[in-house]
């Protein structure tokens, strides 16, 4: 379990090292003065262009030896410094961030965790059931296809423009602040639905469909024949068939978390959901560069923590990396 | 290598593929989209970004998918749009495939202090969110072409490919046709293409499948943001338009949905034949 661990973790510093340099080195590889092209294209006036210019030739460091450059972006890192928005200057990037990540949290928690739990359940059920293998699956196999944005958008013009029962935009009433009465909550949780059915659905898909391979894998084993053989009930065998199958899907989890960010992130931008997706999406249209890479930054340790928290969760149902059998 | 059996092998796995409905029907919808990719822009006169009827009409004769807001022609920029959703995917998922192979023959087949080291290197890439690294890396190009995007997309999505390949090749690696070859002196190069590669062709194949449509899905995501190509058309930036320009609270259907029926069509059928096919190859998962 140490040594499993062990390598996990080394995996996960390097690549956060790795996102660290990139994040420092991009903005330094492309060609052209990129803070003259930031304020060119920034349209501001001549006195805040000259502000901006400072601020930018200091937080970049272009006057200081490369190495110097490069460790105190690390420096910065570890004090929460990831450089001021230009886009809704003078906020901190850091700032920022921390107010866009509840709405994340609260859109991605719910809508991964339910897909990936009714996913798995329905594709089990649904496999080696002829009726439901050639009526269901197609649809799943169509919903696990679909762009993101694309489901958003439809389901933003069915249920939000024809139907009128759910608002299209924002994370709550715009009439309203931050307020704790029954009304606000209310107000949430309408806008948080849309969003979160359509990162539901899309990931519901593609988890049955997993399931549903892995099942019928899991059925054609040796194990599962023997005990066929051995006259026992198939609701057994289904159970034995799905504890084996669960575990590539637990895996399958942590390699798909950034696919599912990349469709949350979108899936704000149909809504205009106020969460990181949305907050990307701005800081390109402004061009502020900060924020996109600290959003980089802020999406690559979420990303990493989700898989440490996958690897804890793959130890505790799988006893075979407990007893360190399993290298990795 | 006896050919006979090889052939009757051939012939068994044709007669299956025949007969196999999940991947008939979604070649059948691939062909579809692929010959309207390549007819399409015959039947319309109009160029995608050319100003060419009223505004905001609905699907008539004359447009036969309605206009924008701008009074651009859908279908036109439809056509167009499906041609760079096949080129991406041809071209990303192509790259991200014969990446895969390269890294997965090689550290299934030397083992030792490569596999880890490629092994190390195909975790990380693993693990590190792609879209957010192309998202940086597009964000700060100003200029990107259909082809650099398609690049960028191969050269990110390859790792599970490669892992996957590894795992075949380290079990093909110790059978008897592979020993006898290295006993014959046989270069390590020219076994890995003439006995290992051979034996996992339908691996390979199905991987190239799923890396297509998944390039293809990619692909319209960092359209959909505004950081696709610069020049030219595709059906992610129709849907970013689309939104942008309020076809949502104006009702104008015909501009959104087209382009993600197109790719969920695409992309749904790329998947659907990738079950067939499975089938067609391993005959345990065939239904009874």
């Amino acid at each position: 379990m140490r040594r499993y661990f062990s390598r996990k973790l080394l995996i996960y510093l390097i690549t956060f090292f790795l996102a660290v340099t990139i994040d420092w080195l991009i903005p330094r590889l492309m060609p052209g003065d990129p803070i003259q092209n930031m304020l060119s294209r920034a349209a501001l006036n001549a006195n805040a262009a000259e502000t901006m210019h400072t601020y930018y030739t200091h937080a970049f460091q272009l006057d200081l030896p490369v190495w110097q450059q490069y460790l105190s972006f690390w420096n910065a890192l570890f004090h929460g410094d990831l450089g001021i928005s230009t886009y809704l200057f003078p906020t901190p990037v850091a700032k920022v961030i921390k107010d866009a990540v509840p709405y994340d949290i609260f859109l991605l928690l719910p809508s991964i965790l339910l897909s990936w739990w009714a996913g798995n359940k329905f594709g089990a059920f649904a496999a080696r059931t002829k009726r439901l293998d050639n009526t269901v699956l197609p649809i799943a196999y169509l919903l696990t296809a679909t762009p993101y944005m694309w489901l958003g958008i439809l389901l933003a013009w069915v249920f939000g423009i024809i139907l009128g029962w759910f608002p299209i935009a924002g994370a709550y009433s715009f009439t309203m602040g931050t307020q704790l009465t029954w009304v606000f909550v209310g107000s949430v949780l309408k806008h948080w639905f849309l969003p979160f059915a359509s990162l539901f659905l899309v990931g519901f898909g593609g988890w049955a469909i997993g399931m549903r391979n892995m099942i019928i894998y899991e059925l054609e084993a040796d194990y599962s024949h023997y005990l066929e053989a051995l006259g026992a009930p198939r609701r057994l065998i289904r159970r034995y068939a799905f504890r084996n199958a669960i575990l590539p899907q637990l895996s399958g989890l942590a390699l798909q978390l950034g696919v599912i960010v990349a469709g949350a992130l979108v899936t704000e931008v149909v809504f205009s959901y106020p969460g990181i997706g949305y907050l990307i999406l701005s800081a390109i249209q402004n061009q502020d560069y900060f924020l996109v890479q600290g959003c980089f930054l802020f999406i690559i340790i979420g990303v990493l923590l989700a898989n440490f928290l996958i690897d804890i969760a793959y130890v505790i149902v799988d006893p075979r990396t407990r007893k360190g059998m399993v290298g990795e | 290598m006896a050919q006979n059996p090889d052939e009757k092998k051939r012939n068994e796995f044709l007669y299956f593929a025949m007969r196999n409905n999940k991947l008939k029907i979604g070649a059948a919808i691939i062909l579809f989209f692929l010959v309207l990719a390549a007819i399409g822009p015959l039947l319309t006169d109009n160029e995608p970004t050319a100003f060419a009827g009223p505004m905001s009409d609905p699907p008539s004769a004359e447009f036969w998918f309605g206009t924008t807001f701008f009074g651009q022609d859908v279908f036109a920029q439809f056509v167009v749009g499906l041609r760079a959703t096949f080129l991406v995917g041809a071209i990303g998922g192509g790259l991200a495939t014969v990446i895969g192979m390269l890294v997965g023959f090689i550290a299934g087949y030397r083992g030792g202090i490569i596999d880890e080291a490629l092994n190390v290197l195909t975790n990380i890439v693993l693990v590190i969110p792609t879209f957010a690294l192309l998202l940086i890396i597009a964000a700060y190009l100003e200029v990107r072409g259909l082809f650099m995007e398609s690049v960028l997309i191969g050269l990110t999505a390859w790792p599970w490919a490669a892992r996957a390949i590894r795992a075949q090749t380290l079990s093909l690696r110790s059978r008897e046709f592979v020993d006898l070859a290295r006993m014959s002196a046989m270069k390590p190069l020219r076994i890995i293409f003439t006995e290992i590669a051979p034996n996992m062709m339908s691996y390979l194949v199905m991987a190239f499948i799923l890396q297509f449509g998944g390039a293809i899905l990619i692909a319209a995501t960092l359209d959909f943001i505004g950081l696709g190509p610069t020049t030219g058309f595709s059906l992610g930036i129709m849907m970013q338009y689309a939104v942008l320009w309020g076809a949502l609270p104006l009702g104008t259907w015909w501009w959104f949905v087209p382009p993600g029926a197109a790719i969920a069509a695409i992309v749904g059928a790329l998947y659907f034949m990738n079950v067939g096919l499975d089938e067609v190859f391993n005959p345990k998962l065939r239904e009874t």
